[in-house]
Parts: structure tokens; sequence; C-alpha cells
């Protein structure tokens, strides 16, 4: 029996000539990642562990991206234990304040991570990476400390859901409206513990920073990971950002998957998810009027360039409806001056909106963007569960950037044909 | 090795946020972590909660952000098991690597009730519903995950390794 794209490299990380899927492997970590959220519990985890040193300097990324620049003295303290950790053990990797950014716009853009990779990091959307056609997966501290010390992670090897993208996507749909869409059509478990492996000719028309959007979300239908073929694209952006080598792995033609959908991109339309669950979702135009007192465009999912050109496109020559407040972060320091010198963030504080440094902030309701009780934000973010931006009776709209800085113009949810762009 | 105890009851998507909101995670301290256990999905419950209690629920628990406070926090507001239909599969391994028992069983979370007193055989999987006097069966772990909970979790497991 033939293997998925993901099975194949856990198999040769694990030195295996095949694997199954439920098989328990040990495979090899090219990379590990931690935040100053969870590094700090790693790091305690692995001072009770008998071996002292990581297993290799070069492989571990700190990156502290969540409270930072820290929002109070408890998350200072977090920072410098991450700190003090990262100089101690000699971190090549390690990113202050100043050259950071959001952990999964970051690593790529780093050239930290390449197709054919295996990394598991202390955050929930280090699926990201499978846009380069690397296996990467989100775990929790201790399996961080474990990572960090031994170079390897135990995994249960995923079956897989295939998703064949046809078509073309309109104008105003990206990323976010396909992957919206699809957990709205599956679920937020309709893809527990498995793959969600996405291929078809539909592919060659998301630009990367789509595809790492997708990728970004598979999480949010419980997937183990998320995962694009390696094409022209792939490698033109792998050979720009980094020396590293990669590795292309192909699905075996009879891999077997546990269930099939065809999506047409071009019958995607922009799409919203309503509180409180990502799989909670409407298109645009069966949205009546919903006021809005907050808008926040940016984060690992929607804060790099090319979401910020969608927004600055929709915002040129507008301005933010009164009332509201649009919040806006470049997800890196890169994207940021890149931003700056396209004059996009000209054209956003001449909308009425703010720019802020990069920072996972607002998005999980750490800082910089905290709603009150009855508040509503369209957000560019990854979830909206309850209390996710604040209090437990503000609430959040998952869109794409289009929506989002369509929204800040007319102060409810709105598309960019409602402003006849 | 047995757990007995209280059972508090949540619905579906149980999300990691509600366990344990980001405003409360500039901290790792389990007992700190614990008074906020659960607030925005069920304020009273640091109230209510006694040692041994244990938390039901039907699918996906614990989806959502990776943050091992989650299951610190649960585990540190003296819960000895999580019963579920389904967990989501960071907050699995979570649990299993900081060794807190948790079992699933889809008739187990849609029959048992809150304030039912439930006991749970880890070595059999069996669940016992000591009120309204029903059993259930638990999905056994796979003999791996049975070391390491054994160990009391992945760093012991390694360090005996």
């Amino acid at each position: 029996m033939g293997m998925t794209m993901t099975q194949k490299i856990l198999a040769d990380h694990a030195g295996l000539p095949s694997v199954s899927a439920g098989q328990l492997i040990e495979a090899n970590l090219d990379l590990v990642l931690g935040n100053d959220v969870t590094a700090p519990v790693a790091i305690k985890e692995m001072s009770k562990m008998k071996i002292k040193k990581v297993f290799d300097k070069d492989k571990i990324a700190l990156v502290p991206d969540h409270f930072t620049p820290n929002k109070d003295i408890k998350s200072a303290e977090n920072c410098k234990c991450v700190r003090e950790f990262a100089y101690s053990q000699e971190i090549s990797n390690y990113f202050e304040v100043g050259e950071m950014g959001i952990e999964h716009a970051l690593l790529p853009e780093k050239g930290l991570v390449v197709a054919g990779d295996v990394v598991i990091g202390a955050d929930s959307h280090t699926c990201t990476y499978g846009a380069l056609g690397a296996f990467s997966t989100g775990v929790g501290s201790t399996d961080m400390a474990a990572g960090m010390a031994t170079g390897k992670c135990w995994f249960k090897v995923p079956g897989a859901i295939k998703f064949e993208l046809v078509g073309k996507p309109g104008p105003w749909v990206n990323g976010k409206d396909i992957i919206l869409h699809i957990i709205g059509r599956i679920g937020v478990d309709g893809a527990l513990y498995k793959s969600m492996e996405f291929v078809g000719e539909g592919i060659k028309h998301l630009c990367m920073d789509d595809r790492f959007t997708i990728a970004n979300m598979a999480i949010e239908a419980g997937a183990k990971n998320g995962i694009f073929p390696v094409d022209e694209l792939t490698i033109e952006y792998m050979k720009k950002h980094s020396a590293r080598e990669y590795k292309i792995y192909k699905a075996d033609e009879d891999a077997e998957y546990d269930e099939s959908y065809t999506i047409d991109l071009s019958e995607i339309k922009p799409t919203v998810a309503f509180p409180h669950l990502p799989e909670n979702t409407h298109t645009i135009d069966e949205i009546d009027d919903i006021k809005i007192d907050q808008v926040v465009i940016g984060s690992c999912t929607n804060g790099r360039i090319n979401d910020l050109r969608i927004a600055a496109k929709v915002l040129e020559g507008r301005r933010v409806a009164k009332g509201v407040r649009c919040i806006i972060f470049p997800a890196t320091q890169k994207i940021y001056l890149q931003a700056l010198e396209e004059g996009l963030i000209a054209t956003f504080i001449k909308a009425g909106a703010v720019v802020s440094t990069p920072t996972c902030g607002p998005c999980l309701g750490g800082h910089m963007g905290i709603l009150a009780a009855g508040e509503r934000a369209v957000a560019t973010t990854n979830r909206n569960f309850v209390g996710r931006m604040g209090h437990v009776e503000s609430e959040v709209y998952l869109a794409s950037p289009a929506v989002a800085a369509a929204s800040a113009v007319t102060g409810k949810i709105s598309a960019p044909a409602e402003l006849g762009l | 090795m047995k757990a007995i105890g209280t059972v508090h009851k949540y619905g579906d998507n149980v999300d990691t946020d509600v366990i344990i909101p980001a405003r409360y995670l500039n901290t790792s301290d389990p007992s700190e972590l614990a008074s906020k256990c659960m607030i925005d999905i069920d304020k009273d419950f640091v109230n209510r909660v006694k040692p041994g209690d244990i938390i039901v629920a039907n699918k996906n628990f614990g989806c959502g952000s990776s943050r091992e406070h989650a299951p610190i926090a649960i585990k540190a507001s003296g819960i000895s098991c999580v019963i579920a239909e389904t967990f989501a599969r960071i907050f699995y391994r979570n649990a299993i690597n900081i060794g807190i028992p948790i079992i699933e069983c889809p008739e187990a979370a849609k029959e048992i009730e809150a304030g039912d007193l439930v006991e749970v055989d880890f070595d059999t999987g069996i669940i016992y519903d000591r009120t309204k006097n029903t059993q259930y069966k638990g999905q056994a772990f796979p003999e791996f995950m049975q070391q390491i909970i054994k160990a009391g979790g992945l760093i012991n497991y390694i360090n005996s390794k």
C-alpha cells in the first residue's frame, strides 16, 4: 500500500522503509520551536531531565512573540527566562524584540524550514510550514522539552484527507476564504488526528502567503498537519530565503485517504466565521448588517506582505468608519519594513488605522487590542472562541484581509464590493 | 490505579482558551493556573471542584491552543481523570506527557451526567457510574503510552531509559 506525503516524510525521519496510519514511531527532528508562553514551561521541564544540553543549538528556535514587547512584569520574567536559556545554551535562532516577528511568519522568512523537514513547535499553529512541503505540527511544552533534549519526538502516524483544489479563485477571494470554507464544510474536528493534504491544479493560483494561511488553519479542523506539494513557486521561495537543502516528497499514486474532497476555488465567496467556532461559516452575501467595534489585520494567519497589500488596496483613499478601531500588525520586522517601503503603512495611517510592531497580542486576547463586554471584532486571526480576544461576552468574526479592511471602512461586516471594488 | 469522584459535565469543543484564558498565561504556576481553571465556561468550577473529581465532556475536548497550561490547570485543580467522546490531539499528547489520565469513551461521555459519582479503573479501562449503576468500557492506551503514564509523564520516562 502506498504512503501519503506526510507518511513518507515521517518514515524517512524514523529510518523506516514505510509506515502506515496508526503506527507509533519515533522521528528525528529538524527543528524545535517555542515562544514566550510555552518555552518557559519547557525550560522548567528540561531542567528535570538528565540531559542538560540541547541536542543541537542550531535546530532550536525561540521566538518571544506572544506577550511582547513585554506587556507586564510576569511576561517580562517569562521572556527573561527564555533569553537566559537561549544565551546559556548558545541557541543560534533566538529572536529578540527588534529582530523577531510572529513565529510562523518568521521561521520560513529566516529560511529555518524547508521542504521535507520534520518540525515540532510548542504552538498549535506550527502546522503553517506545511505550505513549504514540510511535516510540522503543534505540541505542548513537555514535548518541546523532550525534543530540545533528544532531537526526537514520538508520533502516531496520521491517516489523511485529500483536498483537491481546482479552478481559480475570484477577485477578493484568498487563502483565508478557502480554508474557512473547508473548515465550514468538515467542522472543527473534521480532520481530527489526520493530515490535510492539499493537491490539484488550483494550487498554482495560490501565492505562498495564501498557502501559509491555509496550512496555518489546519489545526482549526483538528488536523495534525496540513501539507502542500512542492512546486516551482515553493522552490523559488525556499531558494530566496534559505541556504538549506530541501527534499521533495510526493504522495504515492496508491496512497490511501480516509476521505477526499474536491474544492472548486472559482465557486468560493468571501467567507466569515461567526462566533464562537471557526466552523460557523457564512458567505458574505448571506450576512445582514452586523455592526463592529474593532478590526484586527495581522497574526500568523494573515499578517504577511500579500495580506497587507490587499488591506491597503481596500483602505487606499478611504477612512476607517467613526467608532471603529482598526489595528494592523505586520507579522515580522521584514514585512513591516517592506510595507513601509511600498507605502502601505502610509495608506493605513492616512485611513485612520494604527500600525503595531509584530506581536501575537490581540489574536489571543493577550494585549494590544482587547475587547470589552458586548464588543465585536472582525479579525484576520484564526480563532473566535468564547473570550478569545477579551471579555467572555465579546465576539470575534474571522475573515480575510479584504473583508476585514472593507468592514473597517463601513463599520459593519462588508465585502470590498460594497465599496465599489 | 483507580480514580473516583464527582462529575463536572461539559459539551462539545471545550477549547483550551476557556479552560485557561490567555490573560492568565503570564504564569505557569500550577496552583495559580488552577485558581482560574474553566473560568470562561464555568465560573463556579473552582469553588465546586474537590480532589479526585472527574471531568466528562463530549467531542473534541481541549481543541485550539497547544498551551500545556490547560492540562496543568485541570490537574492542579484536583481532577483525577478526563473522560470525553474524543480529545483534540495536542491536548491528548499533553495530558499523557504530564501524567493526567484521560479516556475516550463515546457512550460514557453521552450518558454520564453532572453530579454523578464515577469510578474509573485504569488497568481495565472500565468506567463505573455509581449513581446510575451503569458501566462502560473506555479505549485502552497503546502499550507505549501506558509506559509514559506509568512513569509519571514523558520526562520521567525519558530519564528512566
